[in-house]
């Protein structure tokens, strides 16, 4: 034995390790392949040795080699021997190469569950590490389902170290067995309150990765996200907090308003520019989702601008590009802000950097307006010659014709413009975007009608030049004009200069080598154009001429037939006989012009993308229903296909009816055509629009005569969309100055503008050249309302879309293996709860009631988290985060809430907002319950003539001997009061937190003033040595009056009441964790009967919770258990019940006094109530 | 999701060509193309001498948070490494990952804390040693004779510490 291990490391002496893998691969750069493939085969003996040493080693360098690219998946197994070793070292190995490799179709996957589970309760926190991170990469949904109860217990591991690993995993555990959130989520949410830094801001992280997805699930969550967002420090959690509210205000317009504000002192308090920007984010999204209803908001728009403009001036890069981007959500609802800025914009348009341009291209969109479009079209197309990437030419493409298309065109005053500028366009060598182009010249000359002429005039020209046949060679390049050219060419006709030469150009031999589908355009127009030719021809009575066309036809349309395109073969032979006919009528002298234009009579209207969808089903048709009922089973075989066969013959007799009938033909198109003329979608070919903007004044004015465009166009690359610049700019000035004349006399003419006194030039008072009266699309009569809402039915994060807040059914309870790891589960349970001994189970007889009871509790669990939120957002003052920093308009707002709050308190009103009011009863269906009184923790603290104190207590569980006692102070009087400072005896047990270098004596000073009527509130620090018992401190507020009649020095003395409750802190509990604190028998217990209450139950649980911070863990009928924590960890555990007109309150808690002492505040409490 | 080998490679290759060819002064963002996932992703990248360290993150992550992660990352390096150089992450891609677990766990930010990484680390690599590490004394002496001819050039510097990140890439799909 021990020569075999000597052997073994003597073997050993001669592998390779990693490092030498390295090197051997780097010595060898010729024969790089050949060298690995040797080395793997080497691997592959090394695997075959008993030495675990050895195999890790090899494992170690099947990793490297797998991070060359190299496969090592048939080496699955051999890395699962490396993970189940007992060494650290070869552990860790062992998962770094499983996390590599692995992946849902590796079949041996399955083999590592009992594994990964023995690694998960090791004892070694580095060995439940490593199977966790490594687990986080290989997780399958079987392994999800098998662990999902391991590492949930994990989530309360006494290592932090593995805590947070755990947390952070529950989120890939999710995402593979959805059916684990629920039963999870109330510990991770535990979790976000967890004493260690770097074990929350895992559980933020996970919670906003979830929230992101589904944030309506976890808007009950926001007020314990508010929490932390005004308390924590560490910018990396606050960014993640930030970004989750910037998902969830839309869902919640009142969460927006309340965060307004500490976002706003956010933003001018930090010097993190990620925290910045990520404050300005949220800021823009919260006033996207109040958009109105907001009186000051402008103010906040202004702020984000502004501090975007800073970062966009800012010479780093980064923060250049994230204000472009920031800017661009504004411009979306409030684009005017944004505009004001063009000038910085359009300067980063020639920035160095694509990204930055990109951005800035973006913003450029919501930008323009009818005045600029020009202008800043004339900039891009600069950009378009100059850029050299064809990804970047190509954005600026699409952006061009996104920019001008907009809304509908709605910013082109010019088409002829438009048009021009699509030509240049064209000059695009190598662009993906020729359809797009196409497509847009399509669209325009299809729908604006006065423009057919001058597109048609172009488009000619574009058939003319050869440099776009010659690029065919790319699929979607630039040839795709063609197809728009030839269409537009052929279909407008007769706006054609000269037809012959159209036809001509479109019947060269090169055209052949275009593709296919663009060729079947070509073949087909040109019968379009030939019919126009003729008919032209046969009326200025030219048979010869006529016939030199038909020759044309049929001497050049063989090359089609030829093609191996089948669309063109089909139609080019087709045309070709057809031409061949005609030529023989030709030669008999028959006139054929007017029958060869009624071959292509009539008019092609555009029709909505979406027209097709909304024809609405007529009524009396069931799509459902069967049209023949399918065949029963009882039904004999025989009988059946008899009488489909009947049934068919019948139809067929039907169909032929009203061929034979002509007249009634006639009477039905007589009948459509009445339709038609009362259908207001219908676009009649008659009496368009535009004959009537032929007679509109100043039409001469427009520049399509002055222009000689065949010339400019023959040379292609050269840029002539500016002449049109230079015409617009004309024609604008010459319009001003007619207006300026009309406006006189005129003013039933044209219509009526707004802003007619102006003489600066507004947007309005640009008058498109051309009416841009734009044909409407068709759509349907009763066109069916859309629903657009069609999501992704793939989306993995579909699954994660579970409603939270609905309590556990015993049937969620995720699966625990319960034979075999005998060990395991007992190391679970023991860190399931900290201190406590493990116990067998439960008792099963409150497990059968907690069943029966599930439906109520369901309900009333609903009701309560529904009151919570809206309970948090409405009335809960805003904790003072910064109160330096505060403005006065901020306290006056405050104050106007504080205001509201007391109101409510005095009158102690049932009445709710009126919107719940009416919701509840519907929704929780229990209308026999009287709903909650309006509560506030703060209560009075001390009051005179002059100010009115308030006070609360807060305890945190990040800090174990801390509270922090927040005070409104309000000022009752007509005087100013400043220089306040609120001192207190300190006692030995409690002191005040004061500032650094104060002594006992000293004061700590408000910072803040209070004008007359104005209240605020701040913050104060006490530290605390033992918590078990309530105690009062003696204090005073000095402060001084100022009014008229000169100032004063006053002061106010009070008592501050330290309860017991107030170092509890509300922590939800899974009742699982309490099950087991109540057996473990380390609490001591005592309890309490209080006679004489009238209120409902349920209410005075929610009184309870409220004002001593306990939460329910679980309810049943008049019955009810309840937690809390004490900020030294103190477990607290209650059991309420209800009898007649008696509440008796048993409580459970690792220390007596506190527990004595806590008891005997709630009795007070109760004897209120 | 994880992607067969040559995707990785494919993804590693064009990452590196697309932020090889960048000036140093212009953003350290990209956006992201259809080869990491669509518009939704983006890379992000810092340049130190011969090395990029790229990640790859989607929409929930701070761009600049992420910058500052990865300067921790780099600063975390140099600590364990004392004195990081590439070739420390050439020949030790083992102990690059390990740190990188410690940093970024199966696609998600576990710790952006140095000292509490570097802690982490330095517990684990005492662990280790108290095991005797991987490779046994003898080996390592017949190691350190190899090590006296050590190679010219660093080759593929970049590509190689490309490679780091490809998990990430993987993992945040």
């Amino acid at each position: 034995m021990a020569l075999k291990m000597v052997k073994g490391s003597i073997d050993r002496m001669f592998d390779k390790n990693l490092q030498d893998l390295v090197r051997g691969i780097r010595n060898h750069k010729e024969d790089e392949a050949k060298y690995i493939s040797q080395c793997i085969d080497e691997i592959k003996q090394e695997l075959k040795q008993d030495n675990i040493a050895v195999k890790a080693n090899a494992v170690c360098k099947l990793t490297y080699l797998q991070m060359l690219g190299y496969d090592i998946s048939w080496a699955a197994f051999n890395i699962i021997e490396v993970m189940s070793a007992s060494k650290f070292t070869f552990k860790r190995i062992g998962y770094l190469a499983a996390s590599q490799c692995f992946h849902e179709g590796t079949d041996v996957i399955m083999l590592t569950t009992n594994q990964i589970r023995k690694d998960l309760s090791s004892p070694s926190q580095y060995d439940t590490g490593v199977a966790l991170t490594g687990l986080s990469c290989f997780v399958t949904p079987d392994l999800a389902r098998d662990l999902a109860n391991d590492i949930m217990t994990l989530m309360s591991h006494t290592k932090p170290y593995i805590r947070k690993k755990a947390v952070l995993i529950m989120y890939k555990v999710f995402l593979k067995y959805p059916e684990s959130l629920r039963p999870a989520f109330p510990r991770l949410k535990e979790k976000l309150e967890d004493p260690d830094p770097g074990v929350q801001s895992a559980a933020v992280n996970v919670i906003c990765e979830l929230a992101r997805r589904n944030p309506k699930n976890y808007l009950s969550l926001a007020p314990l996200f508010f929490k932390l967002m005004t308390s924590s420090t560490n910018n990396w959690v606050l960014i993640k907090i930030i970004k989750l509210f910037g998902a969830l205000t839309p869902l919640e317009p009142r969460l927006g308003k309340k965060l307004i504000e500490p976002l706003t002192n956010l933003i001018h308090s930090t010097s993190a520019m990620s925290l910045l920007y990520e404050c300005v984010n949220t800021v823009i999204a919260v006033l996207i989702s109040l958009s109105s209803g907001m009186p000051n908001h402008s103010a906040s728009i202004q702020l984000c601008v502004q501090k975007l403009r800073i970062l966009i001036e800012d010479s780093d890069q980064n923060l250049k590009y994230l204000g472009l981007l920031a800017m661009s959500k504004i411009l979306r609802t409030h684009p005017k802000s944004v505009q004001a800025h063009k000038d910085l914009v359009l300067q980063c348009l020639d920035d160095k950097d694509e990204s930055i341009r990109l951005r800035a291209l973006d913003l450029l969109y919501g930008m323009v307006s009818k005045k600029n479009l020009v202008e800043i079209v004339k900039k891009l197309m600069s950009h378009v010659d100059k850029a050299e990437g064809t990804t970047y030419r190509d954005e600026l493409l699409t952006k061009i014709i996104d920019i001008c298309s907009q809304c509908n065109y709605q910013h082109i005053t010019n088409f002829q413009w438009y048009i021009s500028v699509l030509v240049e366009l064209t000059r695009l060598e190598g662009t993906r975007h020729g359809h797009l182009i196409a497509a847009q010249m399509l669209d325009v000359a299809i729908r604006v009608k006065a423009i057919r002429k001058f597109a048609v005039s172009q488009m000619s020209a574009l058939l003319d030049s050869a440099h776009l046949v010659a690029s065919s060679t790319q699929r979607n390049g630039i040839c795709e004009v063609l197809y728009a050219a030839a269409w537009i060419c052929g279909e407008f006709s007769e706006h054609l200069q000269e037809p012959h030469q159209t036809l001509e150009a479109m019947l060269r031999p090169k055209v052949t080598t275009l593709p296919g589908h663009i060729q079947a355009v070509y073949v087909q127009n040109v019968v379009k154009l030939y019919a126009s030719i003729l008919q032209q021809k046969e009326q200025a009575a030219e048979p010869e001429a006529a016939q030199d066309v038909t020759q044309l036809m049929v001497d050049r349309l063989p090359q089609f037939v030829q093609s191996a395109d089948l669309e063109v073969q089909e139609r080019a032979s087709c045309i070709l006989q057809l031409v061949k006919h005609i030529q023989k009528l030709q030669a008999k002298d028959v006139p054929v012009a007017e029958e060869v234009s009624a071959l292509f009579a009539g008019e092609l209207n555009p029709v909505a993308p979406k027209a097709q969808k909304k024809v609405p089903v007529p009524e009396g048709l069931d799509l459902d229903a069967w049209i023949n009922e399918p065949p029963s089973d009882s039904e004999s075989e025989d009988e059946k296909p008899k009488g489909i066969f009947h049934e068919e013959e019948q139809r067929h007799a039907k169909q032929r009816l009203p061929e034979a009938d002509e007249e009634e033909l006639a009477r039905r198109r007589e009948a459509r055509k009445q339709e038609q003329a009362n259908n207001p979608f219908y676009i009649k070919s008659s009496p368009s629009p535009q004959k009537r903007y032929q007679d509109m004044p100043g039409v001469e004015h427009i520049p399509v005569v002055q222009i000689d465009l065949s010339v400019p166009l023959k040379v292609p690359g050269m840029p002539m969309s500016d002449q049109y610049v230079k015409l617009e700019e004309e024609r604008r000035h010459r319009q001003r100055l007619e207006k300026g004349r009309k406006k006189k006399k005129t003013k039933e003419k044209g219509k009526p503008r707004r802003h007619g006194s102006l003489h600066t030039e507004s947007d309005e008072d640009i008058t498109p050249a051309q009416q841009v009266d734009i044909v409407t699309e068709e759509m349907p009569e009763n066109a069916l309302p859309s629903d657009e809402d069609d999501k992704d039915p793939n989306d993995p994060y579909r699954a994660l879309d579970i409603d939270l807040d609905r309590p556990l059914a015993d049937s969620e309870k995720l699966p625990v293996q319960k034979h075999r790891n005998v060990d395991a589960s007992k190391c679970a349970d023991k860190e399931d709860v900290p201190g406590v001994e493990k116990k067998a189970k439960k008792p099963k007889k409150k497990e059968k009631k907690h069943r029966e009871k599930e439906r109520e509790k369901t309900e009333k669990g609903k009701e309560k988290e529904g009151e919570d939120l809206d309970f948090w957002l409405s009335t809960t003052p805003l904790p003072a985060a910064a109160p330096a920093l505060k403005s006065s308009k901020h306290k006056k707002k405050k104050h106007k809430k504080e205001k509201e709050e007391k109101s409510k308190d005095k009158k102690k009103s049932k009445k709710k907002p009126p919107s719940d009011e009416a919701a509840e009863p519907v929704e929780n269906g229990a209308l026999d319950e009287e709903p909650l009184p309006p509560m506030s923790s703060y209560c009075l603290l001390a009051e005179n003539s002059y100010i009115r104190m308030t006070y609360d207590i807060q305890g945190s569980l990040q800090k174990d001997s801390q509270v922090t006692v927040s005070v409104v102070l309000e000022n009752q009087s007509r005087s100013f009061l400043k220089n306040m400072e609120l001192n207190v005896l300190d006692s030995l047990n409690a002191r005040l937190a004061r500032p650094e270098g104060s002594s006992v004596r000293d004061g700590v000073p408000v910072p803040f003033q209070l004008p007359p009527g104005i209240s605020n509130e701040a913050q104060f620090v006490f530290t605390i040595q033992s918590i078990v018992m309530a105690q009062k401190l003696k204090g005073t507020l000095s402060f001084i009056a100022k009014n008229d009649e000169g100032s004063t020095h006053e002061k106010l003395d009070f008592k501050l009441h330290f309860s017991c409750t107030s170092y509890l802190v509300t922590t939800p509990c899974y009742s699982d964790a309490f099950a087991k604190l109540l057996e473990s028998g380390d609490l001591s217990m005592s309890s309490i009967k209080v006679d004489g209450i009238s209120m409902s139950f349920q209410n005075l649980l929610a009184k309870i919770c409220f004002h001593h911070h306990f939460s329910v863990v679980e309810r049943v009928d008049s019955c009810a258990s309840m937690y809390s924590r004490s900020i030294q960890g103190h477990h607290v555990c209650l059991l309420m019940k209800k009898g007649e007109k008696s509440v008796s309150v048993d409580g459970k808690c690792s220390d007596s006094t506190l527990l004595s002492n806590l008891l005997e505040e709630l009795k007070a409490t109760l004897a209120k109530c | 999701m994880k992607r067969p080998e040559e995707i990785q490679q494919q993804i590693v290759r064009e990452t590196f060509h697309l932020v090889l060819k960048r000036d140093d002064n212009i953003c350290n963002f990209l956006e992201g193309g259809s080869l990491i996932g669509g518009p939704e992703y983006k890379l992000i990248y810092r340049h130190y001498a011969t090395l990029y360290f790229v990640f790859c993150v989607d929409s929930s992550e701070s761009e600049l948070g992420i910058l500052d992660l990865i300067q921790v990352f780099v600063e975390t390096l140099d600590k364990c490494f004392e004195n990081v150089c590439e070739l420390d992450l050439i020949f030790h891609m083992d102990k690059v990952h390990y740190i990188l677990q410690e940093v970024v766990m199966g696609g998600m930010v576990l710790e952006t804390n140095m000292n509490e990484i570097v802690a982490q680390i330095e517990a684990q690599n005492r662990l280790e040693k108290s095991e005797g590490g991987l490779s046994a004394a003898p080996a390592r002496a017949v190691s350190a004779v190899k090590n006296i001819n050590l190679p010219e050039i660093p080759r593929n510097i970049n590509i190689g510490d490309l490679n780091i990140k490809v998990p990430n890439l993987s993992q945040f799909v």
